[in-house]
């Protein structure tokens, strides 16, 4: 069972249909015993940094999403929920994240002819070989929708990169956490593939 | 590199798909659902609804069509007309809509607007921007209703006020051009896109591929959006698509050939 985390951002709705749809079995939850008992673990999330902080916090979620990560099982985090992986945010901020993985989010700087937000399909390069892009090929484009990316102090952890107006991290993976910035529930066929990938992923 | 958007749209009432849809072997070809299918199977990068019921008992319709098709289609989804409350936008939300478009209630209560960025954050706040041009000058007036009133507000000053207020996108559509398959109104495409630093949709007008491609060249537009071509199979999205790559827009591949 995959437990999708439920901490009242947003719509999950996708993502969990998603899954679904590849044939994985789901619960939509905030329930610690729940996500301890579960096989593999999501956490999706759209909407600024720190609401999604303070609801993580408020949930009682901190300490299941850690106890997830060093229980080994395979983490999988989308947007909001690579992000709050990191250990701050300049998003109406500074505000604190889990702090799991060291390094900082940051908004793009807006140059013409640049916008920001970064809405639509683009690349990503793979700086290595990655299971969850296993059966995808390489530079294809996924849906962003961001004006934050993650920026980690070690950059090794990089699974991939994008580039819009300067290169930023769009992925990560390090141990059995893997952490997208674009939506595998909205990349159509390639992002199905990803999330059969991440269910069938031992971590 | 980004890719630029390709965006069909839906007009749906009560639940169902107007102006009709000409897809060859739909079950019912009047479930926008069903339409949504055609257009992800094609590779369409962005799917829009625009709900013109115009009863509020039925609002609830809009919100089962986007539950439905969250089911099936696994790409964005923008849905406008009605959006009205918070609540509004919170319910489109979690019946599976990535980003809500603003129209009216953004004229008549600007903070709106704000509200909503700041509740559900500034990626999935859309703000529709309705213009006319003002006779004989290069400017344009923001109207509501469908074009029949005019709200005396500037595109530009407007555009750039709701950019201020947390919209994290334009939808522009020109009424002058709308339904009339002459092409975007490039000049007024191109004066909010350049103003602007969020990124802005082209829409009202087009008839042919060639209309998709100035609207991207010379409306420096981010996205495209059409209804008419598409539901009438005048052209497909791949067809489009082809037509734009080879004049060297960038467009995303099919992301199905994508599964090796």
């Amino acid at each position: 069972m995959i437990a999708i985390i439920d901490y009242g951002m947003g719509n999950l709705r996708s993502v969990s249909k998603a899954f679904e749809a590849v044939g994985h079995q789901v619960v939509v939850t905030h329930n610690a015993k729940v996500i301890g008992n579960a096989s593999h673990v999501v956490l999706p999330g759209v909407g600024a940094f720190g609401d999604c902080m303070a609801n993580v916090e408020q949930y009682g979620l901190v300490e299941p999403i850690r106890a997830t990560i060093q229980s080994g099982k395979p983490f999988l985090g989308i947007c909001l929920g690579l992000q709050l992986l990191f250990t701050e945010s300049e998003e109406f901020g500074p505000h604190k994240g889990l702090d799991i993985i060291s390094g900082k989010v940051r908004r793009f700087v807006t140059s013409s002819p640049l916008k920001v937000p970064h809405i639509g399909w683009n690349q990503v390069h793979r700086q290595r070989a990655c299971p969850l892009l296993d059966g995808i090929a390489d530079e294809v484009e996924w849906y962003f929708v961001h004006s934050y990316f993650v920026d980690p102090s070690d950059q090794h952890v990089a699974a991939t990169t994008t580039t819009y107006g300067i290169p930023f991290v769009s992925s990560v993976w390090k141990d059995n956490i893997v952490a997208c910035q674009f939506h595998p529930e909205k990349s159509q066929a390639v992002g199905l593939q990803l999330i059969k990938n991440f269910g069938a992923w031992k971590g | 590199m980004l890719t630029k958007r390709i965006i069909p749209c839906l007009d749906v009432k009560d639940g169902r798909v107007v102006k009709g849809v000409s897809f060859l072997n739909l079950r019912d070809a009047g479930d926008p659902v069903e339409a949504a299918v055609v257009y992800d199977r094609e590779g369409a990068d962005e799917l829009c609804f625009l709900d013109i019921t115009a009863s509020h008992e039925n609002r609830k319709t809009i919100l089962e069509v986007v539950e439905r098709t969250a089911a099936r289609v696994f790409m964005p989804v923008t849905v406008g007309g009605g959006v009205r409350m918070l609540d509004d936008v919170r319910n489109l939300l979690n019946a599976g809509a990535d980003k809500v478009s603003i129209n009216t209630a953004a004229v008549e209560r600007p903070e709106f607007v704000k509200e909503a960025a700041q509740r559900f954050g500034t990626q999935c706040i859309v703000v529709a921007i309705d213009a006319k041009r003002v006779a004989g000058a290069d400017r344009w007036d923001v109207f509501t209703h469908g074009g029949r009133r005019s709200t005396g507000l500037d595109v530009m000053d407007w555009a750039k006020r709701m950019e201020g207020y947390g919209a994290g996108e334009i939808l522009l559509t020109s009424m002058d051009q709308d339904g009339r398959q002459s092409g975007y109104d490039l000049a007024l495409t191109a004066a909010v896109s350049e103003w602007v630093s969020i990124p802005v949709i082209a829409s009202g007008g087009v008839g042919t591929l060639d209309h998709l491609y100035d609207g991207f060249v010379k409306g420096k537009a981010d996205a495209v959006l059409a209804a008419s071509i598409f539901h009438f199979r005048t052209y497909t999205i791949p067809q489009a698509k082809a037509y734009l790559r080879e004049r060297g827009i960038p467009v995303r591949l099919d992301s199905v050939g994508q599964i090796v």
